[in-house]
């Protein structure tokens, strides 16, 4: 018997102020994998993404994680339950250290040894601006930062949104070797990202948004196979992101 | 010595002269300025220290706006002021007061807090507002308790008395007074208290409440519940206004709305915060030291320089004495103008750059 996913959006409405962005999203991420949500630009995918950790209050629909229900739980409650968001733009602390950034993601503001070796070696630079402002980093220093910060305690669900956006193409080969060692440790990870060759070489499986709904949900390696797709979903072909 | 100062560098020589200075000018103002006056700004420095460090865990710290610290500073000051006042005497009951003002202060910061901190931030700090206008409205109008207008005059115990000496002979040349003990236990509870803030905004705590400050939405979706941190936040800085409070009650021997619950004050302390740094603590105490200063000083510097000037034009009316407050006004823009985020802000920022 399949293990049921990790977590589970089902009928997911939600209203931002007047507006209703979500419009009954379903959706499973399953444990160990990677699952990409793709879609153009306002489509929904922040919100969902938002609408998971509390920040936005689901107005209808239920959404599950690791089988309780969470779509009524405080933001705080919710990150308790072992999910890391980091958000677009880099959710770094700028005005404290990179140390300090780091402390604030832990429980007990103690580092396990062996975790915090780990973050260190797949962000080296980190380890030589530990004592620097975040205010002060570059872009791509300041998402590996975010990131790291998600990864430096024990978590079960990775939310990332956007980490490609606004790097240098360099950065965003470090950013990710730095995702793909995160996939081969069987991370959980929910996935936003525009970046479509960065989703292929990360995606397990793949859900596209359009206007506030989940359009179409597969596996990743089907979607990059399938030009044809691409180009009706996405409005994109593959070659064009290589 | 940094671990005193919980690892806090100052992060700039020019910094970390200026609170050296403060701090030896405090501990020997007595012997260096001899007089009541420089006695009692001294003193009053060392409190508003204090007071205005609590406020800069608010707003430096966590981002709150508040107008109601005044209110926990007279909670303090009432809490001593009326046992006293009504015949009651003795270290106990000074012990008794200060701590049932302080708690009083506590009871009604949490209240404050968790009634009001959840709606948008300018709603709470109307909400301050209107309480710190009810508390001085209640202090003038509650005749029986608080003496009203007038305030309450009372007796500190004989250690701190004005006739009492500790020595029948003066000690390098001053009179060890009871006003001078005073003044050192001021200083010695208002430098305790605060390198204890300092404690608090340098632990995990103090972090989290700048990492609220900065975004409360990512750091509630660390797990931080930001209610709980910024109410926590409220309560311990009421505790130090209020104690604050009560020490400047025991300095002064008298409590009335204007010295404790003044909106007049209130603006002070924030000038203070500003002027010296928000988010600092260091910038708390040279903001207070130099308003204080300034607020006693400097008419009587403007008479002197009014009196030197008194053969070239136009100077001794620009100097008059009675124009202290624009005086004291152009200080301010000159500050806020060469120093942008404060004195200490500005300095460490230069210090972390260079």
């Amino acid at each position: 018997m399949a293990e049921p996913p990790l977590l589970t959006l089902a009928g997911v409405h939600t209203h931002i102020g007047r507006y209703h962005i979500l419009h009954g999203v379903d959706l499973a991420v399953a444990a160990g994998e990677v699952s990409v949500l793709l879609g153009r630009n306002g489509a929904g995918k922040t919100t969902t993404l938002r609408s998971i950790m509390g920040l936005w209050r689901v107005s209808r629909g239920a959404i599950d994680f690791a089988g309780q229900p969470i779509a009524a739980r405080a933001t705080p409650d919710i990150a308790r339950l072992g999910i890391a968001y980091v958000p677009e733009n880099m959710g770094v602390f700028s005005g404290l250290t990179v140390a300090e950034n780091f402390r604030l993601a832990t429980p007990s503001g103690r580092f396990e040894p062996q975790r915090l070796a780990q973050v260190m070696r797949a962000f080296p630079v980190l380890e030589q601006k530990w004592q620097v402002r975040a205010g002060t980093l570059s872009g791509g220093q300041k998402q590996m930062l975010a990131i790291g910060r998600a990864i430096i305690a024990e978590r079960r669900l990775l939310i990332i949104d956007e980490p490609s956006k606004g790097l240098a193409p360099v950065m965003v080969g470090q950013l990710l070797d730095a995702l793909l060692a995160l996939k081969r440790a069987r991370t959980t990870i929910l996935l936003v990202e525009q970046n479509f060759f960065l989703a292929r070489a990360l995606g397990d499986r793949v859900a596209v948004m359009d206007d506030g709904r989940i359009v179409h949900t597969g596996t990743m390696a089907a979607l990059a196979e399938d030009v044809a797709l691409q180009s009706r979903l996405l409005g994109l072909s593959l070659e064009s992101h290589q | 010595m940094m671990r005193l100062l919980s690892n806090d560098r100052p992060g700039h020589w020019l910094l970390a002269l200026l609170l050296v200075g403060l701090l030896l000018g405090l501990l020997a103002a007595p012997f260096l300025f001899p007089g009541t006056k420089a006695l009692a700004v001294a003193a009053r420095i060392a409190i508003f220290i204090v007071l205005a460090a609590s406020y800069d865990i608010l707003l430096g710290y966590t981002g709150i706006v508040s107008f109601a610290q005044t209110t926990f500073f007279g909670l303090g000051a009432y809490g001593v002021a009326i046992p006293l006042a009504l015949g009651a005497s003795g270290w106990a009951v000074v012990a008794g007061g200060a701590a049932a003002g302080i708690g009083a202060s506590l009871v009604l910061a949490l209240v404050m807090a968790l009634l009001s901190l959840r709606v948008r931030a300018i709603f709470f700090s109307m909400i301050t507002l209107a309480i710190a206008r009810f508390a001085q409205v209640l202090a003038a109008e509650w005749r029986g308790l608080t003496g009203g207008e007038d305030g309450l005059t009372f007796t500190v115990p004989r250690l701190i008395s004005p006739a009492f000496r500790l020595f029948p002979a003066p000690l390098l040349g001053l009179p060890i007074s009871g006003p001078v003990i005073a003044y050192y236990l001021i200083l010695a509870v208002s430098l305790a208290a605060f390198l204890l803030m300092l404690r608090m905004v340098n632990s995990p705590f103090g972090r989290v409440l700048q990492a609220i400050r900065e975004n409360p939405f990512r750091a509630e979706a660390l797990g931080y519940r930001t209610i709980l941190h910024r109410a926590l936040a409220s309560v311990l800085a009421a505790g130090f206004a209020a104690l604050a409070g009560a020490m400047m009650a025991l300095q002064l021997r008298y409590t009335n709305p204007d010295t404790t619950l003044s909106f007049s004050l209130m603006i002070d302390i924030l000038l203070m915060v500003v002027i010296g740094g928000m988010g600092t603590l260091y910038g708390a105490a040279l903001g207070a030291a130099l308003l204080v200063l300034a607020q006693y000083y400097l008419e009587p510097l403007l008479a002197a320089l009014a009196r030197l000037s008194g053969g070239v034009p136009v100077l001794p009316a620009l100097f008059d004495p009675g124009r202290w407050l624009l005086w004291l006004g152009v200080i301010f823009v000159l500050v806020v103008y060469f120093f942008p985020a404060g004195i200490a802000g500005t300095l460490r920022a230069r210090g972390r750059a260079a």
